[in-house]
């Protein structure tokens, strides 16, 4: 049915693709991902290649996936996108922060070929950027840490201080407080997205200091595989759903959903639509999804997770609504404020009742 | 230090330091017959991923860890050839054989992923880990923490107490009179590189069955190359290694403590302790030039071909 589709509007706009030769109809749409991990890292990386899979599954024999894992970000990337656009790519994947600029000097290099680039902010004319808000999952983490942990100390393992990783400590952590105002959050920095070993170091040392509930920001298991031999510590799935640790310490998961959203940009190479657009999408459009909430949770503190998963999917409550403060305790958001998207997708501060001090 | 508590973090020092350990003892020895095999990195992987399968195919963490040793050594062997029975250069063969190592555990490892090893146990001491202080931090481990210092003894015992070892570092002096002597200078090497590949396999599986636990590509992360620092750190000194092990596992530790005890020191100041405090004790031991060259060992990295 697709295929017929893409074949008739092939036919029907001849004229208009005889000029790209990268679409002729019996050639298939060239498409390629670079992963930041491995594809069976278990997280981040994996449920890239998934989706980039299902999107594969969706058009069939129209599109031919080409992928690059384990790709560092900085000089190689720019390398390995430089090799994919010669191979005659039409629309490139680059799945993670740290390949922003190589993205866009090779975009630059290459007018025809489009891009899209994950979690970043910049766009050009043939560089797209897509996000999920996965502030809004951290959100119902928060919740069920605060409303959780016996200690008072909840963990958060971050990989590096940009603001996606930022806007997710706070989220979880104004969360948190308002379950247990006694809360305290411990951040361990990585400086790394993927390093199992120092992960579960990382994971260790907090469990040490006394946290009975870790948040991570870094795309291996390893911290799960560390709680559940701790015991008495609870986590959750990142990137993906990790049901292998169910039901704990796994209690939940934010899984993030791109297939939908391959599909479309794939879509819209071979409808010759595409454009350069800024996605953010997030828990209502369905690019952020919470994982199963086990029976590990209390059944009161499941339950104001839900109704806070339902209220942002509704669009009735947003994770940042004021009264809130930065961490000097200026106002940041004055009563019943809404964060605007520029201040979180810029954010670099942390608020109000965070110790310690974001890293440069 | 507010918040810390040194009993715990001796603890995962000793926890932190044993993969690099094992793999630097190992390392030791063969570099004291005269071989400088860069490839700990590869072996360590390798042995990561054998000692991982073995242990999931088998449910034995011991089996595991005596597969890991195995593959270790299997892929050490392919350097000994290379370097000893066709003479290669060893230096290009090591850098091969830590590349070869990352790419074929990956291989090896497609369907081991997300897999739960059978767990390793702590060894029960009984009494012993009820001392305060010093039960928890000396007896409350698993075995491979324990066979990381035994081995750091019995190499340190080896080199200086016995025939063998006598050998085994004239070999690594000057191959030319070993050989003249008749002693088997390609044979004893190829012993020591085995043993090399054997003990990094160890510290590979370590990671993988024990400190993580479980299989991802890549996971050894560079511990690889710290062990090969880390010979040259301990000037090729058994017990001087086991000390720059527990420091460089220590800080390692220390730094993420702090991190987590909240204690406002500058993270990038942190992250980067551990290779500053490695740099620091290399320049200050090295600062004596006479005493740092004769610890090496006299043929370290040169080809031998056997004339008559």
């Amino acid at each position: 049915m697709i295929r017929r589709q893409f074949t008739a509007l092939a036919l029907g706009a001849a004229a208009a693709l005889s000029a790209l030769p990268g679409l002729a109809q019996d050639k298939p749409v060239k498409v390629g991902f670079v992963y930041v991990g491995s594809i069976n890292d278990g997280g981040w990386s994996q449920h890239h290649h998934e989706s980039a899979m299902k999107m594969k599954e969706h058009f069939g024999d129209t599109v031919e996936v080409i992928e690059q894992e384990s790709v560092p970000e900085g000089a190689d990337a720019e390398r390995v996108l430089t090799q994919m656009a010669l191979s005659g790519v039409d629309l490139i994947f680059t799945t993670s922060f740290g390949y922003m600029e190589p993205t866009l000097n090779v975009a630059k290099k290459f007018p025809k070929v489009k891009f899209e680039h994950a979690t970043g902010y910049k766009t050009a004319p043939n560089v797209s950027t897509y996000s999920a808000r996965f502030y809004e999952g951290r959100a119902i983490e928060g919740t069920i840490a605060g409303g959780m942990t016996k200690s008072n100390i909840i963990g958060y393992i971050g990989s590096f201080p940009i603001p996606e990783v930022i806007r997710g400590i706070n989220s979880s952590f104004v969360q948190a407080r308002k379950m247990n105002p006694d809360v305290q959050m411990r951040v361990v920095w990585l400086s790394t997205w993927f390093d199992p070993a120092k992960e579960a170091d990382a994971t260790k040392a907090l469990i040490e200091q006394g946290a009975d509930v870790i948040l991570q920001h870094t795309d291996s298991t390893a911290p799960l595989a560390v709680m559940e031999k701790a015991g008495g510590v609870i986590g959750f799935g990142q990137a993906a759903d990790m049901a292998e640790f169910k039901p704990t310490p796994r209690v939940s998961s934010i899984i993030d959903n791109w297939a939908p959203y391959y599909i479309e940009r794939v879509q819209a190479v071979m409808d010759g639509t595409w454009e350069s657009v800024s996605t953010w999408d997030g828990i209502k459009e369905g690019m952020v999804q919470i994982g199963e909430i086990t029976d590990a949770v209390p059944e009161d503190v499941a339950t104001k997770a839900r109704t806070m998963m339902d209220d942002i999917a509704s669009g009735t409550y947003h994770p940042f609504t004021g009264p809130l403060n930065k961490q000097d305790g200026t106002v940041w958001l004055k009563d019943g404020e809404v964060a605007d998207d520029g201040t979180l997708l810029g954010m670099n501060f942390y608020v109000e009742g965070l110790e310690g001090s974001v890293p440069n | 230090m507010a918040g810390i508590s040194l009993e715990l973090l001796l603890a995962a020092l000793m926890v932190a330091a044993t993969p690099i350990l094992l793999a630097a003892i190992g390392e030791t020895v063969v570099e004291k017959s005269g071989v400088l095999n860069l490839g700990v990195e590869g072996m360590m992987i390798t042995g990561a991923i054998c000692g991982f399968a073995v242990a999931v195919e088998t449910g034995s963490p011991t089996l595991g860890f005596l597969g890991a040793a195995l593959g270790g050594a299997v892929l050490s062997l392919i350097f000994a050839f290379l370097t000893q029975v066709l003479l290669s250069n060893q230096v290009a063969t090591g850098l091969a054989l830590t590349l070869f190592g990352l790419g074929f555990s990956a291989l090896i490892g497609q369907s081991y992923a997300g897999v739960k090893p059978p767990p390793t146990g702590d060894i029960d001491f009984g009494p012993l880990s009820d001392i305060p202080f010093i039960g928890p931090v000396v007896f409350s481990h698993d075995i491979m923490v324990y066979v990381g210092i035994l081995a750091t003894a019995a190499v340190w015992a080896f080199l200086r107490y016995t025939r063998a070892g006598l050998i085994l570092k004239a070999v690594g002096e000057s191959h030319d009179a070993a050989h003249a002597l008749g002693y088997k200078v390609v044979r004893i090497r190829i012993l020591a590189i085995a043993f090399g590949g054997a003990m990094a396999g160890l510290g590979g599986a370590y990671i993988s069955l024990v400190r993580v636990p479980q299989w991802t590509e890549g996971m050894t992360a560079g511990a690889g190359w710290i062990a090969l620092a880390l010979v040259v750190f301990g000037a090729w000194k058994p017990w001087r290694v086991l000390i720059g092990a527990w420091l460089f596992g220590g800080i390692t530790v220390l730094q993420l403590n702090l991190q987590a005890a909240g204690i406002a020191v500058p993270v990038e100041l942190l992250s980067m302790s551990p290779y500053l405090v490695t740099i620091l004790v290399l320049v200050i031991m090295s600062a004596d030039k006479r005493r740092a060259a004769l610890n090496a060992p006299a043929s370290l990295g040169r080809v031998f071909h056997a004339t008559s």
